[in-house]
This record gives C-alpha cells, structure tokens and sequence, in this order.
C-alpha cells in the first residue's frame, strides 16, 4: 500500500477510526484541535458517534458512558485538559472500562505554553488522578508510529481492561510525514464485550461502577487491577536501542526528543565518539529489563536522559539502570526543544566528567 | 538529506510551499517530514517550517542548522540567515527583502519573487518562484515530480495550476540568470 | 386474588434509604413505569453520587455508576451510540444542581434524547445534612446552621425553570412525592418523560421534590407537610415544557 502525507493528529484519528473507534468525545485545547475536527468530519461517514463536549470532565464521562455500552471510544486532550480529565480516568481504571486517551502534551505548569513539552510523563505513567492505578502508556515518536500506536493501544486496552493513553509531545501533534495506514477493521472482527452494559442483558444484568465501599471488597479489587500491571509488564514492555551495541554514551529519550537524540548519536560517531540511543515505546510499562541490559555492558559509561521537563523520566531510567551507570540529565521547558548540536555539546561534556573521575 | 527552512510572513504561502515539497518528495519515493512552526504566528505574524527530504530514514524532524532558507520577508531573512549551515544556500525574496546576509560562507540569491508573481500571474504564486529556484539549485526534487504534484493538488483548478507552473518555471530561470 | 405485585424492574435488595425519606417511592414508580412500558431489556440506568449512589443494587437492569454530577455526560456518551435504548439517569440536587450543573445544562441544550429524574430534597442527604444548591432560603443546614442566608449563600436554583429557558429540552416537569394524589401525579410524569424517550422525542426532566426527615430534623410526616407547604412556594409544581402539547396544538 502507498504510503500518504499527514499529520500526527490526523494519524492519531486514522488509527483509531480504523481500529473500529466509533466514539469520540473531545473539547478544543492547542495543540490538538485538528483530531476533533478531523472526528467530526470523519466519525458521521463510518456511522459512529462525535460530539463536543461542555468540558474535558465531560468528555471522558461521554467515554466511561460509550466504552462501558461496549463501544470503542476515544477522547483527546493537551496538558491542561488531561488534568481536567483525572478524575474519569481514575473512574475508568477502577471500572475496567477499556478506552484510548490521547495527550498532545504542551508546556506546563499551570496554563503554561503551547509548545510541546513533556512535562506531563509522571501523571500519565503514575496513575495520575487519585488512587492505586496505572494505564498503559505508549509514546509514539513519528506519525507513522502515531497511528500505529493508537491502533495497538485499543486492542491492549479491550486485551487488560485498562484505559490506554497515547502520550505524543506537541511535535507529533504538528508533523507530517508519510504514512501507510492499516486496512479498515470490520467491526464484527472486534471481540464482543460481555460486561458492557448495553441494556440487552437476558439472564443477568450488568454493572458498572468504581464505588467498593467495603474494605474487604475493594482491597481484592485493587489487587486484582495490580496483578494485571504486573500482566502488563511481563507482556507489553517495548523499547527501540540504535547503535547501543558498542555505545560509550547512551542517549535516552522518549517520543520526537528521541529523534532529535539519534542525529544527535550520528553527528558524535562523526566525531569518534561511539554513542547510542535507547528509547521506551511503552513508557509504561517501563521497559526495565532493556534498559538493565544495556547498563550490563561494559562499553557503556554513561546514560545521558533528554526532556522536555525538569526530569520525570530519568527516575524510571535510574531505577532501571539501579546504579550500575552513571545516569546524567538534560532537559528544556517551557516549549523549547534541545537540538541535536546541544544534545552533542551535553553528551561530550558528561563524558568528559566520567574520564576525569 | 536536505534541510529546508521556510519563513516569512502569514499569509504568504511558507506552510503551503513547505507541505507541497514534502508532497513532492514522497511522490519520488523519498523520506520526507514537515514541521510547522505553530502558535501565535499561526494569527498573521510570521511563519515558518522545516522540511526534509532524504533518500534515508530521518530522525530529527527539525532544522535548527537548515541547508537552505528561503526567506520571503526582511524579518525573516535576517532572523534565519545567520543558522545557515556553512556552505548553505539562501534564497531571499529580493522584492521585500535586502540581501546581506553578514557572512560569507553561504550562497545568497536575490530573486524578486513577488515581482516575477505579478509577471506569472498571481503575487500568491511568489512561494511557487522561490520553490522553483530551490528545486533548480539543489534538485531536491525533480522538475517532473513537481509538475505532477501541481497537478495533482489542483485538479479542479486549471487556472491556479497553469500560475503556479509559470511561477515555477519563471523560478527556475532567475537562478540560471544569476548563475550564468 | 393477587392485587399487588412488586416491579420486575426492581431487584430484592434491601434498600438503604432512610425511614421516611420518600426516594425509595421514586425507585419504585420509575421502576414501574418502565416495566408497563415493556421498556426491560433495553434499559440502562446511571446512579449517581449522593444517597442514590447504590441505586445500581436497586434497578433490575444495566446501570453504570457515574462520578459526582457527570451521569448526563454518560448517559450521553451510552445514548448517542445507542440510541433505540432507553437511558436514563436517577441524580441528585447536589449532583445536578451543583458540581454537575454544566453537564445538565449542556445535556439539555443539546437535546440528549435521555430521560432525567432530578431528586429534590433541598439538602445533601448523604454526607449529613450541609446545604444543597436547592436550599430554601432559612432552611437550616450543617454549612448554614442559622437557616440560609441570601447575602452570604445566594438563592436557592430552580431547575425546571432554568431549563426550560432553553429550546431544546422536550418535556420538563416537576412533581412531589407528599401525598398519595401527588405520587400518582409523579409517577404519571415519570411514564410519559420514558415514553417520550421511546419514541425518539427528545430530552426529558422530572424534577421530584423529595423529603429528608434526618436531615430536616423532621418527624416523616411532619417532613411531608414541610414539602407540600414550604417546598412547592420555592419550587412550584408543574408542566414547564411539553413540546408535544405544542405539536398537538399545531396540529388543531
């Protein structure tokens, strides 16, 4: 199939749309507001639902409403509005409502700015609203990996009965690049949802909820939904390595900031020095095991973490590594973005930091 | 593997002309990204964006240190001519912009792009000169593919495909004038 | 001779509401209403949060229980993409009147073809007793124990009213719950809002004043009088929009 020119947004949609989503509920914000317009044009054609909500807290209740009737359902939000929408993803992590949840991340705190960032990667992999639960979080780093991972993160989210979210910075909310989409689903290809709750229920009817007000009820509940991250874990951690085989420095990063990192490993091996990259596809599950992997080997001095935040996933990245390297930070904010000839600059300095101690 | 920067003022065809050389690109097969500046510039101030078009798979999408600029206003020309990588092109629209670009180690070229709009037919074309005389210096994509992408894009709009095939081409001459 | 038969639509759970307090009647009449229109296997309820909050034990069909305020943006979210169901959603002052006001009033103008039964006692019920967005001007709670004051905590919201100021909404009543003739009266509303909904119409509200004996610190009959009396000069009963009166009119 040939492949076409669009933007990470419209990927994002196509992704979804083809993946049998016939559901969306979203409320304008920068730097997303092209997935709502393009549902709005597109949702009607394939007979499914779009509507403007009053609010972000709207939107995801519209999505608790239609992903629990048994309908794949998406929203989609930038930073400020995915805070606003905390309270129903918490809502939908404890009911088990499948869903796909897409941050366009701007900057951040507060109203911030709307250039990209990724200030929000702690709230998405830590839970994020109130409670004991995670989602499953996939950072795409190009458009093409846009639609492919918003398509995966349906059948993850139907597979674990855990909300997904597509976290992407604002960068991939704005490029475009080209594309080959997946063939259109059939919707009977879809398993058939026996815990929705569609009305139809024969024999015994449905129920959705996240109020277990007994302690001995909500506790085997809450250790239920752990035993299916630890599921998670075991199964659906992914990460990309480029030329770590014989790195000295490792760059590591998540989304396009991992893009940058790459030409920025190309322009030092230019230079003789042998760096690498390693970058989460699954940012949770954190891929832990990779990532202890690299730190194994002996070419390897040094892990320098690249954001744009103040340094969130750098924790993971220290936990993974659990001391074995050293694991040095850069990161911008505000909305600015590193470049590759900055990353170079910070990688040569942490290297020549390591040699001298 | 070329990195392209276009700026100029909203309105004047920067993001168009980017997204129409990517399209090209990937019309011939290649690997190609575009990357618009976004924000309040997107409300009339100025525009810019990045393209690359490479035979390899690209990595960074942006283009910090671009290989060529093409500024369509003053602002832009002396905001972007000093990031030019050494050995880069500039190509300057010469009917609103000076052309010193306070450095020798780039190329500039002074083409009067709104000028020779006028001359094609529509000022708007002025992004379609400038594109004609990035595809004539650096061949980032044929002559043929961008013929075929015009059109593609305006088959429903003869007129406007047959303006912006004169611009192109009156693009492409300016620069073998200049280098001739 | 069998001359009384509890509801199908309601399951054998004991309900958890208490002595006096006329919600339990709602349960059952809407219950009720929904069997005689033969509406059973294509009906999903939404509970809210607030004393109806286990209302999902209580409603033999498919219920989802929503965050505090936020049942009609998922009745919504179930309606449009099911739309020969019918839904409804069981809220309520607090909930609909307070922090879910912008997703009842956005419902609503919308048209969202759901039904909505709006439980009015004038306090919160379940957390004990503070003041509710329906408050009567002096009526006393836990947040304003010298009775509701106007200069310090506004007025008390109407609803139906409220609503009715919009064009989409297609049926908007308010009823009460004090006596028998006034159940009837309610239940009757409740029937044709459901109805309503079955055949496509559009969005539909019955506002249901309700007592709250504990937290009016009322003897239940006493609390009855109180709402015949008190509540209804606040809230006065009665059809706020009927849009297929207005039809039948165009059709005279």
């Amino acid at each position: 199939m040939s492949k076409i020119l669009l933007h990470g947004t419209e990927a994002i949609c196509e992704g979804a749309l083809r993946n049998g989503c016939r559901a969306f509920f979203g409320y304008p914000i920068t730097p997303q507001n092209e997935v709502p317009e393009y549902m709005s044009v597109k949702m009607p054609q394939l007979g499914g639902v779009f509507v403007q909500a009053e609010s972000e807290v709207a939107a995801i209740n519209m999505v608790y409403g239609a992903a629990g009737a048994g309908v794949r359902a998406m929203t989609s939000s930038s930073s400020p509005g995915v805070s606003l929408k905390q309270e129903g993803i918490s809502y939908v992590a404890c009911a088990r409502i499948p869903c796909v949840i897409v941050n366009v991340m701007r900057a951040g705190p507060g109203l911030g700015g709307i250039q990209p960032a990724q200030g929000d990667y702690f709230q998405a992999t830590k839970g994020g609203g109130h409670g004991d639960y995670h989602l499953i979080v996939l950072a795409p780093s190009s458009v093409q990996e846009a639609c492919d991972f918003t398509y995966k993160a349906f059948d993850l989210s139907d597979k674990y009965r855990v909300p997904a979210m597509i976290l992407a910075d604002g960068m991939i909310g704005q490029l475009m690049e080209p594309v080959e989409l997946p063939p259109m689903r059939s919707l009977s290809d879809i398993p058939k949802k026996e815990w929705a709750t569609d009305g139809r229920f024969g024999e015994k009817r449905r129920i959705l909820n996240s109020l277990l007000i007994e302690p001995d009820v909500l506790e085997p509940h809450v250790n239920e939904l752990a035993a299916t991250y630890e599921e998670i874990k075991r199964n659906e951690a992914r990460c990309e390595r480029y030329k770590t085989e014989d790195a000295e420095i490792v760059l590591t990063a998540y989304g396009t900031v991992a893009r940058i990192c790459k030409s920025a490993a190309d322009k030092l091996r230019e230079q003789g020095v042998k760096a690498g990259c390693i970058r989460p596809v699954t940012v949770f599950p954190f891929p832990e095991e990779a990532y202890a992997a690299v730190a194994a080997q002996p070419s390897v001095k040094a892990f320098l973490d690249v954001e744009l935040s103040l340094g969130q996933m750098v924790e993971d990245v220290r936990l993974a590594v659990a001391g074995k390297k050293p694991v040095r930070f850069y990161g911008r904010t505000g909305g600015n973005v590193p470049s590759e000839e900055e990353i170079v600059q910070q990688a040569l300095r942490v290297l020549a930091e390591e040699k001298r101690i | 593997m070329l990195k392209i920067l276009l700026a100029g003022q909203g309105g004047q065809g920067v993001l168009s002309a980017g997204r129409f050389l990517a399209a090209c690109g990937l019309h011939e097969g290649k690997e190609v990204s575009y990357l618009p500046a976004y924000g309040p510039e997107m409300r009339g101030g100025t525009a810019n964006c990045s393209v690359i078009v490479s035979e390899k798979p690209i990595a960074s999408p942006l283009c910090t240190v671009p290989d060529v600029l093409i500024a369509m206003n003053a602002p832009s020309f002396h905001k972007f001519a000093p990031r030019v990588a050494s050995g880069g092109i500039i190509l300057v629209n010469g009917s609103l912009s000076d052309c010193y670009a306070g450095r020798d180690d780039v190329r500039v070229y002074d083409i009067a792009a709104n000028d020779l709009a006028i001359e094609a037919g529509d000022i708007r074309s002025a992004n379609m000169i400038l594109a004609g005389a990035l595809c004539e210096l650096t061949k980032v994509v044929q002559e043929r593919s961008f013929i075929n992408c015009l059109n593609e894009q305006f088959v429903g709009k003869p007129h406007v495909c047959e303006v912006n095939k004169r611009a192109f081409a009156a693009g492409v001459a300016a620069v073998k004038e200049k280098d001739a | 001779m069998k001359v009384f038969e509890k509801t199908k639509m309601l399951t054998d759970v004991h309900m958890h509401y208490c002595p006096g307090c006329t919600h339990g009647i709602v349960h059952r009449i809407v219950a009720e209403s929904i069997e005689e229109l033969g509406l059973e296997q294509k009906c999903i309820g939404i509970a809210p949060v607030g004393c109806a909050v286990f209302a999902y034990n209580y409603f033999n069909c498919d219920m989802q229980e929503a965050a505090h305020g936020r049942a009609p943006a998922v009745a919504t979210g179930i309606k449009r993409c099911l739309p020969d169901r019918t839904v409804f959603v069981y809220q309520g002052d607090g909930d609909l009147a307070s922090i879910g006001m912008a997703e009842t009033v956005h419902a609503a103008a919308r048209g969202e073809k759901f039904t909505v039964i709006f439980i009015n006692n004038s306090i919160y019920g379940m957390t004990g007793g503070q003041m509710a967005p329906t408050t009567l001007v002096g009526q006393k709670a836990t947040t304003c124990q010298s009775g509701r004051d106007p200069a310090v905590n506004g007025y008390p919201i109407r609803m139906c009213e409220l609503l009715a100021t919009l064009d989409a909404p297609y049926y908007i009543e308010r009823v009460s719950t004090q006596d028998v003739k006034h159940v009837l009266a309610a239940k009757k509303a409740i029937k044709k809002a459901l109805k309503f909904q079955s055949e496509g119409r559009g969005y539909t509200f019955i506002e249901v004043l309700v007592s709250c004996p504990t937290n009016w610190h009322m003897k239940p009959v006493d609390a009855l009088h109180f709402m015949a009396e008190e509540c209804t000069k606040t809230f006065p009963l009665g059809v706020y929009r009927d849009k297929s009166a207005e039809e039948g009119k165009e059709h005279a």
